[in-house]
């Protein structure tokens, strides 16, 4: 009896890791549908950063893994969105394909460390390009300008049109981003309230704790995604903030390089196709105009 | 250096909220972990049940689950605290008192037993026995355990950073994103802060531990 038993058991566990094998062909197969072209044969001046990832046939890159429809980490371990799909081109162009991407999460704090250290080849995290930013890291692009916007419960109970509408009001940010400094510089009659993550901000805003959430409209874009009963945007960016690819500084090369992969993107409509499969599916709209990319 | 000037007040007031947050959370602490050490140790059962209870769920809970329970758990029952940095202050002295309750209890249970009795045969009731004999003598030996308990309440403190509380860590995060540059004076101004609170407490406690010591 016992050894039927276990029989029965041992099947039904073949069963089940074979319709689990199964369902991730078919993952495989979508993903191959809309996988970026790998550059065949490529070709790098000698000594240069691109010729060194190109015969090491991997690179690392960092990208953030909280950040729905930008770097996202799924259930199998693999992060999405459209910072990723950013990297996949980019590496396409260096003749690496997406499984030889080595995924690396950088957190808004330690991603100047890990390009300092050598420890990501380049990072592309919703990385605003800045000033200070610029001292100790170069830019290439920006492949995207998102905006700081505000997001609210539904129905919008406090009326809330622009940042100037948030005073006296409690708005939520995240500690050490720029939006919530961008607050604490212009809008001071507003009260702020700073956690380390958004999900708090919008927790609290869900409790009524606080009346409004402020950061990228990209990040606000995932919050109203994951409870579109619960809060609305207001849809009405009152900053810029250009996405770049953040590299070691100084690799003037692999910056051109960059930019140049960039714009051969916004051209061709890869870059147009990565935002409607990743950031776009989640907002419904369309991509947007390219930005233009800044050689500085 | 000009960054760290730039920056005073922030750093300043954030090193004042860790500092607050500490002793507030610890005077509380000290008081509810001493109210429970005498419950576990009191001949009614209910109360030795109930602390018990108290000690085994609050020792066991990792102080982030605390945190959150107070900051986003109470609404759902219609309770919040009247501030975030209070809500901290409530979160770190639950959490800590039950450490202090064990080692006071530790204390209590090193003082012979002969005291206990010796107070007895003299009429003491349980309360004056406690107040009287054997606490004062318990203090005494948990000295060294009671600074640990201080000291990684002190620590401890950091967590009130996620939960909205501008201590020195929240400064750490906000300081360290916008002087991408400027990272190690950043960490290194923040690791001072704790340590101006740290140090002087470790020297305090052995200072402390030698003046009440009993010579046996």
């Amino acid at each position: 009896m016992r050894s039927t038993r276990k029989l029965a058991a041992f099947a039904a566990l073949g069963l089940t890791l074979a319709a689990c094998s199964s369902e991730a062909g078919n993952q495989a197969e979508e993903e191959a549908a809309s996988a970026p072209t790998v550059a065949e044969e490529v070709d790098f001046p000698e000594g240069s950063t691109m010729a060194e990832l190109a015969g090491a046939g991997s690179i690392t890159v960092g990208t953030k893994y909280d950040q729905p429809g930008f770097g996202l980490l799924n259930p199998d371990g693999v992060p999405e969105g459209f910072d990723v799909e950013i990297a996949k081109i980019i590496a396409g162009e260096l003749g690496i394909a997406p499984e030889d991407i080595e995924w690396t999460e950088t957190v808004s704090a330690n991603r100047e460390p890990f390009i300092q250290n050598g420890q990501v080849d380049m990072v592309v995290a919703t990385y605003t390009i800045n000033d200070t930013r610029k001292q100790v890291v170069d830019f290439a692009g920006p492949y995207y300008i998102a905006g700081q916007d505000i997001m609210v419960a539904a129905g919008n109970p406090e009326g809330i049109q622009g940042p100037d509408d948030l005073a006296g009001k409690t708005v939520c940010s995240v500690e050490g981003s720029t939006p919530a400094q961008n607050i604490r510089d212009n809008y001071p009659e507003a009260n702020l309230v700073t956690y380390d993550v958004y999900s708090k901000c919008a927790d609290d805003l869900a409790n009524g704790n606080v009346q409004a959430v402020t950061t990228d409209n990209v990040i606000l874009t995932g919050l109203v995604a994951g409870n579109p009963e619960g809060f609305e945007l207001v849809g009405n960016p009152f900053t810029e903030e250009p996405y770049g690819i953040g590299m070691a500084k100084g690799d003037d090369e692999f910056r051109d390089f960059i930019n140049d992969v960039l714009e051969e993107s916004f051209e061709d409509g890869r870059w147009a196709d990565a935002w409607d499969r990743t950031a776009g599916a989640i907002t419904g709209e369309e991509a947007p105009e390219p930005p233009t990319v800044d050689r500085y | 250096m000009g960054f760290l000037t730039d920056n005073a007040d922030l750093l300043w007031s954030a090193f004042l909220t860790t500092l607050s947050l500490a002793v507030t959370s610890g005077v509380c602490a000290l008081v509810l972990g001493t109210v429970l050490a005498g419950m576990r140790v009191s001949p009614v059962p209910p109360l030795r049940g109930l602390a018990t209870f108290y000690v085994e769920v609050f020792r066991n809970t990792p102080l982030t689950v605390v945190f959150f329970f107070l900051v986003f758990g109470i609404v759902q029952i219609d309770l919040s605290f009247p501030s975030r940095f209070i809500a901290a202050v409530a979160a770190l002295s639950l959490y800590t008192a039950a450490f202090v309750c064990e080692a006071l209890r530790s204390g209590i249970n090193a003082v012979p037993p002969g005291q206990a009795e010796a107070a007895r045969a003299l009429g003491l009731d349980f309360g004056q026995s406690l107040r009287t004999i054997v606490l004062p003598q318990a203090f005494r030996t948990v000295v060294p355990p009671l600074g640990n308990v201080w000291i990684a309440l002190a620590k401890n403190t950091s967590i009130a950073a996620g939960f909205a509380v501008t201590d020195l860590t929240a400064a750490l995060q906000r300081l360290s994103n916008a002087n991408a540059d400027q990272l190690l004076l950043v960490f290194a101004a923040i690791v001072a802060g704790y340590l101006v609170i740290t140090l002087p407490s470790a020297w305090a406690i052995r200072v402390i531990e030698k003046r009440v010591a009993i010579v046996r």
